[in-house]
């Protein structure tokens, strides 16, 4: 019996019983395969917003009779990881809010959710600083792109003990400035690095004006990664060189930007990281998704009818809780048949960045291995 | 060092360590000998920079190297695949057995034709290069060899098998310290022997195959060595670390972990070294998965004394 059901049995069910209750237990509270979440206070009604693709996204929560707690309950396989909000409905108006019983938060580009871990979920230890771990530098600038016709910010990541005598592989990031603030990009390359499982590598992390109308197979955002970035930082950085030296990542249409220029570009980069990729297509008819997704539907359609080998080895991952897993598992076929190298890796997550985040390890292992191998103390 | 009655000065190379060579205090603490280091990797280092030519051939030769390694990967994987999934087929055991065994039989095929590619690799660099011949390499080797003829023994520590194997190759070492005791440990063991096989089990990547990395100095034949074993490798899986083994027979397969070592016999008494193997199961310390294999080579001699694993400290 879950602890919520015995608070339901108690004699009375009384504020001292709901008191006791909270104070017993952390929020959500995870029992085995479930969780239960609550909140407390006066309302006329409270919904669990969550955005888990393949439940109703909106889930009420139920009045503890004679009470003001609220309850819900939800199954939660091991290993999920959930973000989530409250919606209280109060006096004729509603509100979103960060559940007041649970700390912990995760935060992307619209502010912060609040985050259930089911069982078995724990934060890779290699995403937090390490202070073992030797820090790489990063040096932010502008430069001129030709194919946009405008000044571009740039943030570059170069690994600690960064020499010009050695030669790094060169990978280009999509949503930089995310990756660093939602993804601790930075702790997580410095951890990897540091742990031999990644190659040191360079890592151009790019800032789109407007990454709605530049990432979805925009011809210009091709020119700009493959004649104005690539071949200037080449020019100035030891590099490795060559397809299997180029990495292209990112996540969401920051993926489907990588699949549009490696498909564009065939050959260019040898390495693509596509993380949660935005990959609508049609098989006959109009989509349903907004009108942000018309070019990536024309681009996926097209990529569908004639792949060819965009690139050499390929990353992808997309959460289970996510609508875009339907693409995306639809895609794998389709990606072997080209005779790129494929790995495809599901997890208990959304779309958020924190899931993108938790993947990066075993996605650059990958693409990028380290000296692991090579290394013996 | 002890029962070899080596008393120092000693010569260390420590190349592996790469931009860290010379952070060596803890070595000579613990040893507490006078020990030269031969500043093998920053001697590289400044040939490179003088001898442009030399170093854009050795960066060529490297990634010749790398595309070997891959073609060579890709074929190891199919192989090893082919392997395990005659094992797993529901048919008559004898058929199975002659079957995997052929399987087998191609993977040591494809080593020794990887083995070869890789020396021709190494042979067309000398011959186009020159490279002992060239002033920046024999001024350094000369010094090197000047800084060895004040030293009792050489010790090769550990650290990045590439870098190690590429700096010792460059200035001749297998020549240089062919005479001299040699106490080598880790990645300075796997440079010791003929062949050098990298591996790892259990990679965040997945698991993948041990690799024919690349030709050894040679300094200590007959033998695979694989430092660090039980943290590396499954070695609780029997069938993987029998298709390891079989992979690289007759050469025998010797784990090495914390406080195991090797001894070849050479300019020292024989009879004073051997080696300590622990039998499976039975804790720490270096095993033979091939004992009668392990025990010919270690007959055969060499001029190497002693090959250990190092414990986690290195």
């Amino acid at each position: 019996m879950l602890a919520i059901h015995r608070l339901l049995e108690a004699e009375p069910l009384d504020a001292a019983a709901v008191d006791d209750f909270l104070a017993d237990h952390a929020f959500p509270l995870v029992e085995d395969t479930h969780a239960t979440f609550v909140y407390r206070g006066e309302a006329d009604a409270v919904y669990l917003r969550h955005w888990i693709a393949g439940l109703p996204s909106s889930h009420p929560l139920t009045r503890a009779p004679g009470t003001d707690l609220w309850y819900a309950v939800l199954e939660l396989p091991p290993k999920s990881r959930v973000e989530y909000k409250l919606e209280v409905h109060r006096g004729g108006g509603s509100e979103w809010i960060l559940d007041p019983q649970n700390p912990r938060t995760a935060s992307d580009p619209f502010g912060a959710n609040s985050v259930c871990c089911g069982k078995g979920y724990r934060t890779p230890s290699w995403t937090k600083t390490d202070p073992e771990a030797r820090k790489g530098t990063l040096e932010e600038r502008s430069f001129f792109s030709p194919w946009f016709g405008d000044e571009r910010r740039l943030i570059l990541y170069k690994p600690a003990r960064f020499r010009e005598t050695r030669r790094y592989p060169l990978l280009i990031v999509h949503d930089g400035e995310d990756y660093l603030r939602y993804a601790q990009l930075v702790e997580v390359l410095d951890n990897l690095i540091h742990r031999l499982e990644v190659a040191p590598m360079v890592v151009a992390l790019t800032i789109p004006h407007d990454r709605l109308v530049e990432y979805p197979d925009d011809p210009r955002h091709v020119g700009f990664l493959t004649e104005d970035l690539v071949p200037m930082l080449e020019r100035e950085l030891p590099n490795v060189g060559g397809q299997t030296g180029r990495g292209l990542m990112g996540a969401s249409f920051g993926a489907v930007a990588s699949l549009s220029a490696a498909w564009r570009k065939p050959g260019f980069f040898g390495r693509l990281l596509l993380q949660s990729g935005s990959f609508a297509f049609t098989d006959i008819g109009t989509h349903n998704r907004s009108a942000a997704f018309d070019p990536v539907v024309r681009f996926v359609n097209a990529f569908r009818e004639a792949p060819g080998r965009p690139s050499d080895q390929v990353f992808m991952s997309c959460g289970m809780y996510e609508s875009l897993i339907y693409e995306n598992r639809s895609l794998q076929p389709l990606f072997w048949s080209t005779g790129m190298s494929v790995r495809f890796v599901e997890a208990r997550d959304g779309h958020n960045w924190e899931n993108w985040r938790d993947r990066l390890r075993e996605g650059l292992s990958w693409l990028f291995p380290g000296p692991l191998l090579l290394v013996y103390e | 060092m002890a029962r070899a009655g080596v008393k120092g000065p000693l010569a260390a190379i420590t190349a592996g360590w790469q931009e860290r060579e010379s952070e060596d205090q803890e070595l000579r603490d613990a040893l507490g000998v006078p020990i030269v280091n031969l500043s093998i990797h920053s001697r590289a280092e400044r040939v490179f920079r003088e001898d442009p030519e030399l170093f854009a051939a050795h960066r060529a030769r490297q990634d010749r190297v790398r595309g070997l390694q891959e073609l060579y990967r890709v074929r190891v994987k199919h192989g090893v695949a082919a392997v395990r999934a005659l094992g797993d087929r529901p048919v008559a055991a004898d058929l199975v057995a002659s079957e995997r065994e052929d399987a087998v039989a191609a993977l040591r095929r494809l080593e020794e034709h990887h083995l070869g590619r890789l020396q021709s690799v190494h042979a067309a660099f000398s011959v186009e290069t020159g490279f002992d011949q060239r002033p920046a390499v024999a001024r350094e080797r000369r010094e090197i060899e000047a800084a060895l003829a004040e030293c009792e023994a050489v010790l090769v520590a550990g650290g990045h098998i590439a870098v190690l194997l590429n700096r010792m190759r460059l200035f001749s070492l297998a020549e240089l310290c062919r005479d001299r005791p040699i106490f080598a440990w880790s990645a300075g063991a796997m440079a010791m022997t003929e062949r050098v096989v990298v591996f790892h089990d259990s990679p965040p990547q997945g698991p993948g195959n041990a690799e024919l990395f690349d030709v050894g100095l040679g300094l200590a034949g007959g033998v695979i060595v694989l430092p660090d074993a039980q943290r590396r490798l499954r070695l609780g899986d029997p069938k993987r670390v029998a298709l390891l083994s079989q992979r690289f027979a007759p050469t025998p397969c010797v784990a090495l972990d914390e406080g195991g070592w090797i001894a070849r016999r050479a300019a020292l008494d024989p009879r004073a070294f051997g080696h300590q193997v622990a039998p499976p199961g039975e804790g720490d310390g270096a095993r033979a998965w091939m004992g009668e294999g392990l025990a010919r080579s270690l007959e055969r001699g060499g001029s190497v004394i002693a090959l250990s694993g190092a414990g986690e400290e290195g």
